[in-house]
């Protein structure tokens, strides 16, 4: 079936593959166990039970979400060593430690205070489960800390020399951690996490507002996720632009490749809007520009002059069409964003936020917009990086394990089919939790949290907390 | 300086080993009663098997990451070497893994396909633990090195010895399985765990045994540092200490008590676990890399030193937090989750 692949494109496509399942479930349990953390502090702090609801509501979802995450991250620590043994051997003295320190840090915190935020509110009370709902919260931000500075320094090496067996050593662990492009991209993707989630709530809560808008804990989330959507978008956008221009210092072939530009121009470059780019001829065709907005952007001066991929030797410059396209993705959907974010403002502003049944349609449609962006932001920065796994230094050709292209197609496969199969299923039952509505009487397709038969005391606190909502 | 890395890469070494055991006493047992699922008789013994794991599995499997995470941050050169030399089985281990780890979230959420998740549960545990034991025959058989790379081919792996350890482990976490839940649960669960567990003990050990012989034709080193005067002295604790474990397992089993057994059965494998660490000793990867060899340089092994020493006290003592709060015989009738 792949008989006619190399073990390079093969391991490439199963790394491609298992990392962006993977990244698709912390996205979204990043911005999720934040969101928990501040129901669960609103509930105790205000005692309104439609804060209590929600929480409940979301724990089931982040549960299995949270359980996808854990088990593809499973098969991203050990991917490493299996397909990209050279690399491993070589970088791990710089990298290894930062994913130690992610364990240790981050993966013991949240699987520690999993169980607790879970089931255990009955058995350590209020205070103690509202400090281990937190703690699973800063766990995950804690994980996107490290993972987010292993990734930067691949992309913008720092704090390092060779040694003489080819191995990167570790110079000087402050650089080495915050290397140029950490806090950019840091900022970036904890943001679009939370706008994942945002978006997710919000297209929930529209779902349901569909259905009867008096329903308390729709409004609720609804509201919640548009007052996100309205001020962390711009925020975000913001970021993405500080990223983009920290990016065009430290890897100019990747924003020449994003912003397809394949010639120089010494007075002022275009902003592309859209195009094809033809590889073969080296130019975009059809393209749609608009004159010097490129060079206003990314140096702030209409007429300042930036260098197109003709100074870069045709070995080093990162496929094209990909990062121009998935880049394109990534920005269209944040303005659309921003779009939703406004007009939910201006909704609310004339007081019909929940009587919209265009902006509740728009929000359900955008439900899984974040999703789709994410994945199209990492695919721009990932494939923009190539031809190296360590920007500059260290080609992807020369990082691969010795193993036959045999093993690997059929490891990609079994992957493939895995993935698939039980995402899907996960994918369909998260899907049915958000369907049913926050008050809905539960029936035994839906017991989540009093999963054990029988009597169910706290299903009971659940339904007497429920009561005035319902 | 060489003192130094010589010191920190057998501390590292040391603290390798000892998050690698820690998983295999914590998900050992948590593997094992997925194994088991299939002796349940009824849908609420299964809810009740599985509910005595399910606010800690998450933590036990994170010990196998830190392993994971722990070698390719101190030893990479071991890393870069086993991963590839066991393709195979650990791909399937991770996606047996997979198929484990979802099933405590999707088996709550359907009722037409619970008996899939079931089978999922159960074939994704045993599957995980037979990769793991192969994996581990793999390494003890020994792995072909060409310069800072893998040498062999992607079927070495497979060889009547890693089937034998492969089969072991799975018996074996069986037995710590069904212990647990003799520990864990009461009426009629618990009743058929303590029946299973005898057999699983007798077969467990048998293989134990086997191994133990097989193993110095595997390679004579190994011989050598058992039976090496006055190693022998240092090393014979461990088969007395083994057959102690072994007396108090079967005891505690016969006259009825909940928690001696699992300890005793806990025992057998950490005592399992010193013996291979010493037939191992000072290599990391069978039959020539050794741990100084394979170690990342120190200032890499002092940097992730610092946040270990500080981390890993903290992360025993949440870990034994939250089995103190899930403590006690699990009531089907609580429901807490």
């Amino acid at each position: 079936m792949l008989s006619g692949f190399s073990a390079e494109i093969l391991a490439r496509v199963q790394f491609a593959f298992t990392v962006s399942f993977h990244i698709i479930f912390p996205a979204f349990s990043i911005g999720l166990a934040s969101f928990l953390a501040v129901l669960n502090a609103l509930w105790l702090r205000t005692g309104n039970p439609t804060y209590r609801a929600l929480f409940d509501y979301w724990k089931k979802i982040f549960a299995v979400a949270f359980g996808m995450g854990v088990v593809s991250g499973i098969v991203m620590s050990y991917q490493f060593g299996t397909n990209w043994a050279v690399f491993s051997d070589r970088t791990g003295p710089v990298l290894g430690p930062l994913m130690a320190y992610e364990v240790l840090s981050a993966f013991f915190l949240e699987a520690g205070f999993l169980g607790i935020m879970l089931f255990g509110r009955e058995r350590v009370g209020n205070g103690l489960h509202m400090f281990a709902t937190a703690m699973v919260a800063f766990g995950t931000l804690m994980s996107a800390t490290w993972i987010l500075s292993v990734n930067s320094w691949m992309q913008t090496p720092a704090g390092y020399s060779i040694n003489e067996l080819g191995q990167f050593v570790p110079e000087n662990w402050l650089e080495i951690v915050f290397n140029p492009s950490f806090p950019y991209r840091l900022l970036h993707m904890v943001l679009a996490a939370y706008l994942t989630t945002a978006f997710v709530v919000a297209g929930v809560g529209a779902w349901h507002l569909l259905k009867d808008r008096t329903d308390a804990a729709a409004r609720k989330m609804f509201s919640m996720a548009m007052w996100m959507a309205l001020l962390v978008t711009p925020l975000q956008i913001a970021a993405g632009d500080f990223h983009g221009i920290n990016t065009l210092e430290h890897q100019p072939a990747k924003v020449m490749a994003m912003e397809g530009h394949y010639d120089s121009h010494p007075d002022g470059a275009p902003l592309i809007l859209f195009g094809i780019p033809n590889p073969e001829e080296k130019r975009i065709d059809y393209a749609v520009e608009i004159p010097k907005l490129s060079s206003l952007i990314l140096k702030h001066d209409l007429n300042a002059p930036l260098d197109g991929l003709d100074t870069i030797p045709d070995a080093d410059e990162p496929p094209v069409p990909i990062v121009f396209f998935s880049f394109r993705v990534m920005v269209g959907i944040g303005f659309a964003m921003l779009a939703v974010g406004i007009w939910g403002g201006v909704q609310r502003y004339r007081k019909r936020l929940y009587d919209s049944t265009l902006l509740h349609r728009t929000a359900v449609l955008m439900g899984p917009a974040g999703f789709i962006a994410v994945l199209a932001g990492w695919i721009t920065t990932e494939v923009g990086r190539q031809p190296f796994t360590v920007y500059g230094v260290m080609r992807t050709s020369e990082s691969l394990s010795p193993i036959a292209a045999p093993a690997v197609a059929a490891s990609l496969i079994a992957f493939i089919v895995v993935y698939f199969f039980v995402f899907g299923a996960g994918t369909f039952y998260i899907m049915r939790l958000m369907g049913k509505s926050v008050g809905a009487p539960k029936n035994l397709e839906d017991n989540g949290p009093t999963r054990t038969a029988g009597i169910t005391p706290v299903q009971q606190l659940d339904r007497g907390n429920l009561a005035p909502g319902e | 300086m060489p003192d130094v890395i010589f010191e920190l890469s057998f501390i590292w070494a040391g603290i390798i080993a000892f998050a690698v055991l820690v998983y295999v006493i914590l998900d050992g047992f948590d593997l094992g009663l997925g194994i088991l699922f299939p002796f349940a008789h009824t849908d609420r013994d299964r809810d009740v098997m599985m509910n005595s794991v399910a606010p800690v599995w998450d933590g036990n499997e994170t010990w196998l990451v830190l392993g994971g995470g722990g070698l390719f941050a101190v030893f990479p050169l071991a890393y870069a070497i086993v991963m590839p030399a066991l393709y195979m089985p650990i791909i399937i281990m991770l996606l047996a893994l997979v198929f484990r780890g979802v099933a405590f979230e999707y088996r709550w959420k359907t009722v037409r396909w619970r008996r899939v998740w079931d089978s999922a549960f159960c074939g994704g545990s045993a599957v995980a633990a037979l990769c793991q034991g192969i994996a581990l025959g793999a390494l003890v058989q020994g792995i072909e090195v060409d310069g800072r790379a893998y040498g062999g081919g992607w079927w070495d792996w497979l060889t009547p010895f890693s089937i034998a350890t492969g089969v072991a482990v799975v018996c074996g976490y069986a037995l710590l399985g069904a212990t647990w839940l003799v520990m864990k649960t009461s009426g009629g669960v618990s009743h058929r765990m303590r029946d299973l567990a005898k057999p699983l003990a007798i077969v467990t050990l048998v293989f134990v045994a086997g191994i133990s012989v097989w193993t110095p034709f595997q390679d004579p080193e190994y011989f050598g540092r058992w039976f090496n005067w006055p190693g022998t002295l240092y090393t014979s604790p461990v088969p007395i200490a083994l057959v102690v474990a072994i007396y108090l397992l079967f005891h505690g089993l016969a006259t009825g008590r909940d928690k001696t057994p699992f300890f005793a059965a806990e025992a057998i494998f950490v005592l399992a676990f010193i013996g291979i660490g010493i037939s191992f000793y000072p290599n990391i990867v069978p039959p020539a890399l050794t741990i100084r060899e394979a170690a990342a340089p120190d200032s890499s092994l002092l940097f992730a030193l610092v946040g270990t020493v500080i981390l890993v006290p903290i992360i025993l003592g949440y870990t034994a937090y939250a089995y103190w709060v899930f403590r006690g015989k699990i009531d089907p009738e609580e429901g807490y989750h």
